[in-house]
């Protein structure tokens, strides 16, 4: 499959070059020509890229390296706010908290998603099939704040839970979810899953349906349970896809705002701050720009770091 | 794609924005400071929730039609967050509900309202709630120019239900912290939720009102004026406050508060207590309305007792701090809006009516009547007792911007999940005051 792919892609390139060579014409003008209306294409993209991502990018750096309330003059204080990131607990805390929210957002979703998918793939393929992706996906539709409140109330000390809890006879369990002080982040985490699970399942099941079945049914011939079924074929067939799954929940998980802020604000105590949450406080409560800035370069480091390494190796698997 | 609808929506809204500066005329310089008679549009950001200012807006209308409101809104939380840049923006609001007060007057951002303070006769005002908004030169509040006016001057204390009280045998108010805690006991012993509070983050903490009222019961409230005021070498860790914050931690380990306090929203909170969910809440008089509403004829109020026999009662007592953006295009007509709201008759109506507070204003206006049976009839008669007595102060929420998200919230949630004590709790606010000051 991935050796089709590179073929298809070395025929369309060459495609361009033969009747440019044919018509006389130099072939260096149209080329230029179309890099041209190429760039032209891609042009008002770029500058909406520039004027809202990258320059907002730039201008974060800059801030980092200064004192700054957001209104008054801006006083020059190299590293200073760095190290003062670096070494206040209660900001690096928020780094570890974010960590572990990448358990809950990517690992669980990613892993639950292949497992899903793939009985999806294997028993549900009629109506049935259609109608539990769209229950799953639903998530990925409804505003994650809003999403952020219902579930507030859900796992509310009289909420639903709770109170489902209290029927099957667990009262013991029962507790203010958002407000426990051991159990507020992994509810939080349970959150992210219900929204990203659907993601990660849509995602891989349309992987798996572009494998060649044949492959299944040859499999199956030979007596293959679902389980080799999932070891042999599917999951090394579909790393791309679990890559992509991988790096869109990591970055979701370290980057996490809406979600925590709207269920619980990073409360209680600070057991569910994460980066995105004190970059606000920072910048926004305190008028600390520099600071908030500083945090904000390193947690994008800090996904850069962890994101890169995937992508190589799924270049690498790639080829 | 979300971006892209995102920009087209900001365009949009920046085009609206050019079409209404377009249409509101420049402030005229006139002699009297009013609103004048060409038409005029007052933009105006107030704090959703809180229906006082919509209404006055609506009958300053009335009184003055060539008068007509923009107004935005936010969340509280959202305004602390927004206002620095609403005050430096191009097209700053005439009139703005002000979170806190001193980093913006001292940044320029806010408008010096001497010359009005001058022209209306305010500082002739007795309410001593004025004080509150001056901001002196070195940035400590209390005293120097005034930078706000209040639209009414709140109150806090203990509210009650009724029933619940009756059946707990409090018969009249308690007179001494002692009594207090002894009806929290009995509560507690009657399987009564003793005290119904808020407590979540996104709230803000709600335990920052029992803990300041023991801290006035046990001590005075002038060094924690101070301290809200920002003096120089104020400090909350005091060995009074310390007593204070163990009363707080012996209630919170007793168990008189819900046990999911952490999670609980402002008006979750306000809503079990109106089903009857706990004896006491402590809370301020612009809940005044909701109680009535929920809970007709049930609902009573007293003040924080003192500790000591022969001490007074005390409250916080804050006025609704509205500002003039420094640039504000109509800052007369705002400031003329302002003055009118506390000696206008209808206004001061609808402050009590609708705001549940005292509407301050000149000495010798009559205090507007209120409906038999509601609670605005006891808060009102306890602001006299607090005013008497000298005994009101601000919150210590509003010491500095951040000291209520990045201090008390968290640790007080902190001593809720058994993870804080006394001392430490006041230590730890103590360090983020000082980090915050030196900023």
């Amino acid at each position: 499959m991935p050796a089709r792919l590179t073929m298809t892609m070395k025929t369309s390139d060459n495609r361009p070059a033969a009747p440019a060579s044919s018509r006389q014409t130099t072939p260096n003008k149209v080329a230029r020509r179309e890099a041209i209306i190429g760039w032209l294409f891609v042009l008002p993209a770029l500058v909406m890229y520039a004027v809202f991502v990258l320059l907002p990018l730039l201008m974060s750096i800059q801030y980092s390296f200064f004192r700054w309330n957001g209104i008054g003059p801006m006083t020059w204080v190299g590293l200073d706010n760095y190290s003062r990131v670096l070494a206040d607990s209660d900001l690096l805390g928020t780094i570890f908290n974010s960590l572990r929210l990448v358990v809950f957002f990517s690992f669980i979703p990613v892993s639950l998603g292949l497992v899903v998918a793939s009985i999806m793939h294997r028993t549900a393929t009629g109506r049935f099939g259609a109608v539990a992706r769209t229950v799953l996906f639903l998530p990925q539709v409804i505003p994650l704040v809003a999403a952020g409140i219902i579930w507030g109330w859900l796992l509310a000390l009289p909420g639903l839970i709770n109170e489902v809890l209290r029927a099957i006879g667990l009262s013991d369990v029962t507790r203010a979810w958002l407000g426990d002080f051991d159990w507020a982040l992994p509810a939080v985490g349970f959150i992210g899953v219900w929204v990203l699970l659907g993601f990660c399942t849509v995602l891989l099941w349309t992987g798996m349906t572009k494998l060649d079945p044949a492959l299944f049914e040859s499999a199956r011939i030979d007596g293959a349970s679902w389980f080799t079924e999932f070891t042999r074929i599917i999951v090394p067939l579909l790393r791309n896809e679990i890559g992509v799954c991988l790096t869109v929940t990591v970055i979701a998980a370290l980057a996490a705002f809406d979600i925590v802020y709207v269920s619980t604000a990073g409360g209680p105590g600070n057991s569910t701050a994460v980066p995105g949450i004190q970059i606000y406080v920072l910048a926004f409560t305190e008028q600390r720009i520099g600071p908030a800035s500083a945090l904000a370069v390193i947690l994008t480091a800090l996904v850069l770091i962890i994101i890169i390494p995937f992508q190589r190796l799924n270049r690498e698997a790639t080829q | 794609m979300k971006r892209l609808i995102s920009f087209a929506l900001s365009i949009l809204a920046l085009l609206a924005l050019f079409a209404m500066m377009a249409q509101s005329p420049k402030a005229v310089a006139q002699d009297a400071v009013d609103c004048g008679t060409e038409p005029i549009t007052l933009r105006g950001y107030f704090e959703t929730g809180f229906d006082l200012p919509f209404r006055l807006a609506e009958e300053f209308t009335n009184q003055y039609p060539n008068v007509t409101w923009d107004i935005s809104q936010d969340q509280f939380t959202n305004l602390i967050n927004a206002t620095p840049r609403l005050l430096s923006g191009d097209n700053p609001p005439d009139l703005i509900r002000l979170p806190t007060m001193v980093s913006f007057a001292t940044q320029g951002l806010l408008k010096n309202l001497d010359d009005y303070a001058a022209a209306f006769g305010w500082n002739d005002w007795p309410v001593p709630q004025l004080n509150q908004n001056r901001v002196a030169e070195d940035g400590t509040r209390g005293s120097g120019s005034l930078y706000a006016m209040g639209l009414n001057y709140s109150l806090t204390g203990i509210f009650y239900n009724r029933e619940l009280a009756a059946q707990i045998g409090m018969t009249e108010a308690p007179a001494r912290l002692a009594e207090f805690e002894e009806l929290l006991a009995a509560a507690k012993e009657a399987g009564l939720l003793p005290i119904m509070q808020w407590g979540s983050a996104r709230s803000g903490m709600g335990l920052a009102f029992p803990l300041q009222a023991l801290m006035a019961s046990v001590g005075s409230v002038d060094p924690i004026n101070d301290w809200i005021f920002q003096k120089p070498g104020a400090t909350i860790d005091t060995p009074e406050n310390l007593v204070a914050a163990q009363h707080l931690a012996d209630w919170i380990n007793n168990g008189y508060f819900p046990e999911d306090i952490n999670a609980i929203e402002y008006t979750d909170a306000n809503a079990r207590f109106g089903q009857g969910e706990g004896v006491f809440i402590f809370n301020g008089d612009w809940q005044n309305a909701g109680y009535d509403t929920d809970m007709p004829g049930n609902v009573g109020f007293f003040l924080m007792p003192p500790a000591e026999e022969g001490g007074s009662p005390a409250g916080m007592s804050a006025p609704l701090t509205f500002g003039i953006a420094a640039n504000a295009v109509n800052a007369d007509c705002a400031a003329f809006f302002l003055n009118w709201v506390a000696s206008n008759e209808t206004a001061r109506q609808i402050g009590v009516d609708v705001g549940g507070s005292n509407p301050g204003g000149p000495s010798g206006l009559p205090m507007p009547a209120v409906a038999e049976g509601s609670i605005t009839n006891e808060t009102l008669a306890a602001g006299f007792v607090v005013g008497e007595a000298g005994t009101s102060m601000d919150f210590i929420a509003n010491a500095t911007s951040a000291i209520f998200a990045q201090g008390w919230t968290p640790e007080l949630q902190k001593m809720v999940g058994g993870r804080q004590d006394a001392a430490g709790l006041l230590q730890a606010v103590q360090a983020e005051y000082e980090r915050q000051l030196s900023e």
